[in-house]
């Protein structure tokens, strides 16, 4: 299994049994990779879809407010617990 | 134009086009190469286009083989965690030990290596223009860069850079 390919199934995008968010486990991996693995998996999401990302990057509290600004989405929340980051992304029509 | 959004579209810049982001390469480091390579990721990631200029020793970076083996110099290096002496960082072994030291590091951080930031890079689209001027002074022929990348001079990657929004040498 190449590098890649771990790094990506370490943070493959899986629908939460509620349905209600997609859930991206991106604890472990440092900038850019938080963001890379959100931006490919906000991609595939319809508009108006929310993904959840964990992280543990201390990056990632300024990281992903200035990505969801980029990428005009919506930040519905942003906590950490534990040392573990939790964002809330809804992707929006225009996204 | 109709249908526009009501809230700012900040990926854009203003003009109606997307974000720009124009990177010179120069360093042929494994240090060197991650900076442009880890910026470039990011700024694909948040929608921007992304164009890269490898120039002189950065050039290696997207050399078809350099680009697997870049090093971290132990020599006149006072960055490193190692307090080394010029003398002894001049000794055989010494550059290939302080470049397995990061690629350790990089490795534990799980960290892709150059080779796999570059297949990011291409996924993302990301312009990879290499420095036509630096191919004749080294004798690179374009058989020997990685797929995907374009030999330019310094006016088209001007050319490009003109537009960008943000644009940086490393």
């Amino acid at each position: 299994m190449s590098e890649v390919d771990m790094l990506a199934s370490r943070g493959a995008a899986k629908s939460g049994s509620s349905g209600a968010a997609v859930e991206l486990d991106c604890k472990g991996l440092l900038c850019p990779l938080p963001v890379y693995r959100a931006s490919q998996a906000i991609s595939r999401l319809e508009p108006g879809a929310v993904l959840r990302v964990e992280c543990t990057d201390r990056g990632s509290l300024a990281d992903f407010p200035a990505f969801a600004r980029q990428r005009n989405l919506t930040l519905l929340s942003a906590t950490e617990r534990d040392g573990v980051q939790v964002f809330e992304l809804r992707k929006e029509a225009d996204a | 134009m109709s249908g526009l959004p009501a809230r700012e579209r900040r990926s854009g810049n203003g003009n109606g086009r997307r974000r720009r982001l124009a990177l010179v390469a120069s360093k042929g480091t494994l240090d060197g190469a991650y900076p442009p390579l880890i910026l470039a990721a990011t700024a694909a990631s948040l929608g921007w286009e992304v164009g890269i200029f490898f120039t002189f020793y950065g050039l290696d970076i997207i050399h078809r083989k350099k680009h697997k083996k870049l090093k971290v110099a132990a020599l006149a290096n006072p960055a490193l965690p190692v307090s080394v002496p010029n003398l002894v960082g001049a000794l055989p072994g010494m550059t290939a030990a302080a470049t397995a030291m990061m690629k350790g590091w990089m490795k534990r951080s799980n960290l892709p290596g150059i080779p796999q930031f570059l297949d990011m890079a291409r996924e993302s689209g990301v312009k990879l223009f290499a420095c036509s001027t630096t191919m004749g002074v080294m004798g690179v022929k374009e058989k020997d860069l990685v797929e995907g990348a374009d030999v330019a001079g310094a006016t088209a990657f001007l050319d490009y850079a003109a537009d960008a929004d943000v644009s940086l040498f490393v």
